[in-house]
This record gives C-alpha cells, sequence and structure tokens, in this order.
C-alpha cells in the first residue's frame, strides 16, 4: 500500500509535468495545426533559467533572499524568458510558413528543436547541474501520514500544476483573448475576417504554451534535482505522447494524457521493469493511436473538400 | 549603365505594402505564373543560359553515367584511409538521403522512424553474419544474407506503414517518431545477450561471398558507389513509371487520387516499404564496414541528419537527395571535424553566400571592405580599453588563423566571451532579417564580424556540437527561404 501511494505520488508528479508540456504542444496545434517540437527544449532551457537563478542569489547553501521570494523569481522568469523564446520563436521559424505546405514547419520545428538543444549545448556544457532542492527547501515539510511521506515539493509541483491548468482553462474559456485562441483554431482565415488580429493571437499562444514548459522545467529542476541539456528531448516526447493519447488540440486531454502518461510510467516502473517504461508508453501510444486516431478527448477534424 | 544594377536595390529599399520582394516571380500557380510557363521553359541569357541549355540535351541516363565515372575516380585521387572513410559515409548519407526521398519527397509522408530500417538492415546484418546468434555464430554469405535482410526490412515497412492507412500527416508522423524510438530502446533493452545491449554487436563479418571478401575501405567505397548508382536507376526508373505517378498524386491530395481510382493505401504502403529497403541495404554495408554496431548509431541525431541532406538537396528529386547527402556528409562529418580544416568551410560558406545573395558587385565589395575595417577598429578600440580582452589568440590554427589574429577580438578566457557572442550573434541574425534595404546591409558589416569573432573564439574549439547547431539552422533556414532545396522543383499549389 505504501509503495502503490509512494508510485501513485511519483506517476502524478511526472504525469502533471508532462501535462503542462503537452498543454504547450496542444495550443500550439490547435490555433497552427504545427507540432512544436521546440516544446521538450523549451522545457528544458525552462529549468536552466531556474538553476542560474539559484546561482545568481548565492547557490543553494547560502541564499540571500527568502525561498518563496526565490520560487517566485524562478518561476516568473522562467515563464516570461521562455515564452519570450517561444514567441521569437514563432515569429522567425513558424510566421513565414504559415501557408506552406505542412510539411515545411514541421521539418523547420524538427531544425528548431536541435539548434535550441545544441545551442544549450554550446552555452551550458554536457555536465548534468544539481538544484540542491534539500539545501533549501527541507524535505521533513510535508504530508507524514504513518509510513507515508510525500515532500513538499511533489506536494507544490502537483498543485502548482493544477492551478495553473485551471488558470488556461479559464483563459482558453472565459477572456477576450481565449475567444480569440478559439475563433482563430476554428478557422484562422474567418477569424482574420472578423478583425482578430491572428498574428498577436498566435504569438500569445506561442507564449502561453512556451511559458508553461518553461515554469515545467523549474518544477522538474526542484522535484528531480538534476538539469541537463538532453532532458528536452525525452520530456518533449513523454509530453507529445500525453498530448496525442489525450487528443492533440483538446486542453482538458493533454491533461489527461499527461496524467495518464506518468502514472503509467512510474507504475510500469515500480511494478514491472525500469527497462521496460519507455516502450511501455510508446506502447500506449500506438494502442491509443490504432483505436481512436483522435486520442481520447479529440474530436475527428471535418475534412474539406 | 548605371540603371542596370541599381534596380534591384531600389526595389528592396522601397517595398510597397502589398508587394514582397519577391514579387518579379509571380507566386505559384496564379494566372500570371501559368501564362510565364513559356518563358520559363526557354533558356535564359548568357552564360547560364548556355549551360543550362547544354544541360537540357544530356538526358537522365548519360548524366547517371558522367556522375558515376567521376564518383569512381574520387578514390584514384585519395590515398589516405580517413579521406575514403568520408567518402563512404558521404554515400551511405546519399543512400539514405534517397531511401527518404521516396516516402517524404514523392509520398508527402512525413516518416520520423525511417533511421530504424537503417538501423534493422544494420542489426539484421550483424545478427547474420557473426557469433551473436548461437555459440557457433551464424556466417551467412552477403550474398545470401542482404537479400534475406531487404526482404525482411520490406515487410517491416509495411508494417510500419500501416497506421499511415487511418493517418495522416502529424499524426503518422508521431507514431513513426516512436517507432524510431522504440527501435533505439528495443536495441538498448531487450535481449542483451543476443542484441547486445548498449554494447551492440561487434566483430561482423565483412561483406564476403563467392570465396572473396571485402576489407579495405577502397572496396566499401567501389561497393557503396555500385549500390548507389544501381538504387538511383532503379528509383528513376520507379519515379517514371505509374507507381512513381501515383505517390505524386497521393502526396498532392489523396482524396482526389482516391477518386481517381488510385489505391492510396497500397500507394502509401509501397512507399514505406520501398524506403525501408534502401535504408536497410545502407545499414547492412554500413554494419560490415564498420564491423560493429551500437544502439546510438541509430538515434534521432542521425536521423535529423538525413532530413538535412534531403531538404538541402530538394525532396522530390533523385539528384537532389544525393547531391544533398554528399554536401552534409562531406561538409559536416569530413571537413568539420578538422580543426585546419574547418575553417576553409566556415568562411567559404560566408563568401559564397555573400557573393550569390549581394548584388551588385560595389555592394559586395563594400560590405567586406567594411567588415574589414570594422574590425581592425573594433580590435584597435577593445585593446585600447582593456588589452586583456584581446589577449587570446584565434582557437583554430593554419594560415587563416595567422591572417585574423589581430584582426578579431577573443579574450583570454575565450569561452564565456564566446558564449555571450553566440547569444548576440543569434539576437544580430534576427535583427537582419527584419530590416530591409540599406540598414540590412549596415548591419551585415557587425554581424560577419561577430560571426568571424564567435567562430575562433568559441565555435572552432567544439566541432561536434557546431556542426549539430549547423544541422539545425539548415533546417530552418532551407525551410524559410528555399523549401525545394539546392534541386528540387518548386511545389504547384493550386489556387
Amino acid at each position: 500500500m505504501r509503495f502503490f501511494v509512494q508510485e501513485l505520488v511519483n506517476g502524478l508528479t511526472t504525469g502533471s509535468l508532462y501535462a503542462l508540456i503537452a498543454l504547450g504542444y496542444s495550443m500550439v496545434y490547435g490555433v497552427l495545426k504545427l507540432l512544436n517540437f521546440a516544446q521538450g527544449d523549451l522545457y528544458m532551457l525552462g529549468a536552466f533559467v531556474g538553476y542560474f537563478v539559484i546561482q545568481w542569489f548565492g547557490g543553494p547553501m547560502a541564499l540571500t533572499i527568502p525561498v518563496p521570494l526565490l520560487l517566485l523569481f524562478m518561476f516568473l522568469l522562467a515563464g516570461g524568458g521562455v515564452g519570450a523564446l517561444g514567441v521569437v520563436i514563432e515569429r522567425f521559424a513558424y510566421r513565414p510558413l504559415r501557408d506552406a505546405p505542412r510539411i515545411a514547419p514541421l521539418i523547420t520545428a524538427l531544425g528548431v528543436s536541435f539548434f535550441l538543444e545544441n545551442s544549450a549545448q554550446l552555452l551550458f556544457g554536457a555536465q548534468t547541474r544539481v538544484y540542491n532542492t534539500p539545501d533549501f527547501i527541507s524535505l521533513s515539510n510535508g504530508i507524514h501520514i504513518g509510513p507515508l511521506d510525500i515532500d513538499i515539493v511533489r506536494i507544490m509541483v502537483i498543485v502548482l500544476s493544477v492551478v495553473l491548468m485551471i488558470g488556461l482553462t479559464l483563459i482558453v474559456n472565459r477572456t477576450r483573448l481565449g475567444r480569440q485562441m478559439r475563433a482563430v483554431a476554428a478557422d484562422r482565415e474567418a477569424a482574420e475576417m472578423l478583425g482578430i488580429n491572428v498574428d498577436y493571437t498566435i504569438a500569445m499562444t506561442f507564449f502561453l504554451g512556451s511559458a508553461l514548459a518553461g515554469v515545467a522545467g523549474v518544477m522538474a529542476g526542484l522535484a528531480f534535482n538534476q538539469v541537463t541539456t538532453l532532458m528536452g528531448f525525452v520530456a518533449g516526447l513523454k509530453a507529445f505522447t500525453a498530448a496525442v493519447v489525450g487528443g492533440i488540440g483538446s486542453i482538458p486531454g493533454a491533461m489527461l494524457g499527461g496524467l495518464l502518461i506518468g502514472l503509467a510510467e512510474s507504475f510500469a516502473t515500480g511494478y514491472i521493469s525500469s527497462t521496460y517504461t519507455n516502450l511501455i508508453v510508446f506502447g500506449i501510444l500506438i494502442a491509443v493511436m490504432l483505436v481512436r486516431p483522435t486520442g481520447l478527448l479529440g474530436r475527428a477534424p471535418l475534412q474539406k473538400v | 549603365v548605371s540603371v542596370e544594377p541599381e534596380k534591384p536595390s531600389a526595389n528592396e529599399e522601397s517595398p510597397e505594402p502589398f508587394v514582397t520582394v519577391e514579387s518579379q516571380d509571380p507566386s505559384i500557380g496564379v494566372d500570371e505564373w501559368v501564362a510565364r510557363s513559356t518563358q520559363r521553359r526557354e533558356h535564359g541569357p548568357g552564360l547560364r543560359g548556355t549551360v543550362q541549355q547544354l544541360s537540357g540535351r544530356v538526358g537522365w541516363w548519360p548524366r547517371l553515367a558522367i556522375a558515376a565515372l567521376a564518383g569512381a575516380a574520387v578514390p584514384l585521387l585519395t590515398v589516405n584511409d580517413f579521406q575514403l572513410q568520408i567518402g563512404i559515409n558521404a554515400l551511405l548519407l546519399a543512400m539514405l538521403a534517397l531511401g527518404l526521398n521516396i516516402s517524404v519527397g514523392w509520398a508527402g509522408l512525413l516518416d520520423l522512424g525511417y533511421i530504424a530500417f537503417y538501423g534493422f538492415g544494420a542489426y539484421g546484418f550483424a545478427l547474420l553474419s557473426s557469433d551473436q546468434l548461437s555459440t557457433s555464430g551464424v556466417h551467412l554469405a552477403a550474398a545470401v544474407s542482404i537479400p534475406i535482410v531487404l526482404v525482411a526490412a520490406a515487410c517491416l515497412g509495411l508494417l510500419v506503414g500501416l497506421p499511415s492507412r487511418r493517418l495522416s500527416g502529424d499524426y503518422l508522423a508521431i507514431i513513426t517518431l516512436f517507432f524510431g524510438e522504440a527501435f533505439v530502446e528495443f536495441t538498448n533493452n531487450v535481449a542483451p545477450s543476443k542484441l547486445g545491449g548498449p554494447n551492440g554487436i561487434t566483430a561482423i563479418d565483412p561483406v564476403h561471398g563467392f570465396g572473396a571478401q571485402i576489407t579495405t575501405n577502397r572496396g566499401y567505397f567501389y561497393l557503396l558507389l555500385i549500390l548507389l548508382v544501381a538504387t538511383m536507376a532503379v528509383l528513376h526508373l520507379l519515379d517514371t513509371s505509374r507507381t512513381g505517378r501515383a505517390w505524386r498524386a497521393v502526396r498532392e491530395d489523396s482524396l482526389a487520387a482516391g477518386m481517381m481510382t488510385i489505391p492510396v493505401n497500397r500507394v502509401k504502403l509501397m512507399a514505406f516499404s520501398f524506403g525501408a529497403v534502401v535504408a536497410a541495404l545502407a545499414g547492412t554495408v554500413f554494419a560490415a564496414q564498420q564491423i560493429n554496431v551500437f544502439p546510438t548509431d541509430f538515434d534521432t541525431p542521425f536521423l535529423i541528419l538525413i532530413y538535412a541532406a534531403l531538404i538541402l538537396g530538394g525532396a522530390g528529386s533523385i539528384g537532389g537527395a544525393v547531391l544533398g547527402g554528399l554536401i552534409i556528409s562531406v561538409t559536416l562529418d569530413g571537413f568539420l571535424r578538422s580543426p585546419a580544416e574547418s575553417g576553409y568551410i566556415f568562411y567559404g560558406l560566408i563568401l559564397l553566400t555573400l557573393v550569390v545573395k549581394l548584388r551588385p558587385w560595389r555592394r559586395l565589395g563594400a560590405v567586406l571592405a567594411g567588415t574589414v575595417a570594422f574590425g581592425f577598429a573594433m580590435n584597435w578600440i577593445v585593446g585600447a580599453i582593456s588589452p586583456a580582452a584581446v589577449a587570446g589568440g584565434p582557437q583554430s590554427s593554419g594560415w587563416i588563423a595567422d591572417v585574423v589574429r589581430d584582426w578579431v577580438i577573443v579574450p583570454a578566457n575565450p569561452t564565456t566571451a564566446g558564449n555571450v557572442g553566440f547569444v548576440a550573434l543569434i539576437c544580430l541574425l534576427i535583427a537582419l532579417v527584419q530590416v530591409k534595404g540599406r540598414w540590412r546591409t549596415l548591419l551585415l558589416v557587425p554581424t560577419l564580424y561577430l560571426a568571424v569573432c564567435v567562430w575562433e573564439a568559441r565555435l572552432v574549439a567544439e566541432p561536434s556540437i557546431t556542426r549539430q547547431i549547423l544541422i539545425g539552422a539548415i533546417l530552418i533556414v532551407m525551410m524559410n527561404a528555399r523549401p525545394q532545396g539546392l534541386l528540387g522543383s518548386r511545389r504547384v499549389e493550386v489556387v
């Protein structure tokens, strides 16, 4: 029972991170019908931003500011910086290709991902950086019921992810921007004719999606401690699976998919074997795709002839 | 005299809101473009036109023969084993690009698991020609094992292609991407006693049969050349056949193709299968030549390299795929590896781009002279402010490094400064894309200078990372600037 709950918490932690990254995939796919392969690398960059913020304020052992303030800085800088980077990428790599054949922006996205990953490798080096979270957030805080202990970082990750998802849902469903995003997703040309600033809407979608990935990167750094330039690819791939399993383009689907993939991964590691984890995750993807090609919550697109 | 060269610059400097820079070329598919079709078919003026006309008279088969002969002459020029290895790598990449061209270029199916077929070929050959499967080992002759592997790869291609019956576009890309990942996971984790796990399979037999075996690099070069030329010939026949036309029809509009009684699903599966066979063929030779295979040989970075080759050469064209493979492999794999020769590639590429893109000649001269002057000025100013900032020399070696030694700014600790410079360079490049006309020419000078500084301070010291960054940049730039690649033809979009 104890093992089960630990695995459940682990699964929820990784699952909510995947869900946050997957939201970016899904939102961008919704408005542009583009798989932004760079999403995973934005997540990696977010983790590095968080790392450098810790170093900037004196390192994990000798922080010069209180921890809540540090966390706030990390999330704001990672979210804002990575979000801005997402806007720049959209502007220069994807916008010129908006009316090109579908395959062109996809290949560009591969190039952007590769470019970001290796630029990070050039700038930050190949070595693993460590957040050393236990040095400034004591692990003894948290929930301890009998033999169970769930540390505070994991609780924070899960709670913050849920808050962000709710916030995003509110933005998409209740605000003017969200209405514009949905309009652009439904029909870009028609939205343009109705006076919606399509370029601005798409840029904002990229900002939100990338910012979520950046925040997820910081949370991954806090929860798993280790940051490398290669972490983006695998996480991106998993998040991608999550988005597809949930139904790409659907926001609740991305959340559901992320949690599903996280739990599947965690339980597969715990109960079966860690060597087969990735194969199991891919197996789930292929099974879902073959049974429901549009994902769990996705709707089949109407084909206009 | 002065009117002729002024024309393009005047056009660039006064962009009207509804006319883009390429407005001399009407966008493809519109009435004007159709009206100019005869004009396009006629050869252009001057030397370029004559060359075009002459090359138009030579048929496809004589051209293939000339290319094959030129390829066969390469080993006669070099005696160095390392250079032959570069040649082998280049031929392998060309072959892989050819196979990828079938599904991506012709059938329009984005296959991101293509690399797994290459790995499958290599592992298949390795298992059939080593001690891996049983204690005494299986050591089949190449004439037996290669056909077995190819047939198996064709079946695997059919299997992987099955999702393409139901999925299209992005979903297909995902499934195939995961197939590629699953292959690496599989070879890494499943049955280490047979597949070797991360340690791979070692001690693979060379290609042998009929009492002879190929052990030298020269031998493999010729083997690959023969296979490549044969593949090109077969693919050309395929391209002009009914199947080839069906692929293109499916690529342009699968619904319409279906209406025209083309069996869309079967045609898609065929594309996957043919691509798999070509990749597996390359894989078998790779395994035999390398003597060992590892799961990491078939990871995503190499897939992206193949894509870069195909995109650079031009998806949809046989010559383009081969040319792209050769260029990418020789420049990025060959020259970039050695610090002395990588300078030629870097400076050569910059000069080539400038010569092609900057017209008229006066402007090119002005930019080059401006860059040189700007460099000396900056070097003097920075040196006067802080001598430590110019204390370091270029990280490269050779005569180019000696020439630019007193011109570039390389601080004593080039790593940090190089990193800052790299980020600044990206920002400058983005700004360069943004501005137009005179400002672009002006901004080009510091950009060029900074590029050289970053190159000498940082990039040349990290050749493998630089290579990957360049591959990513090639994909982005080619897709934005010239999606049809070097030799490809522009896709006609029906409006």
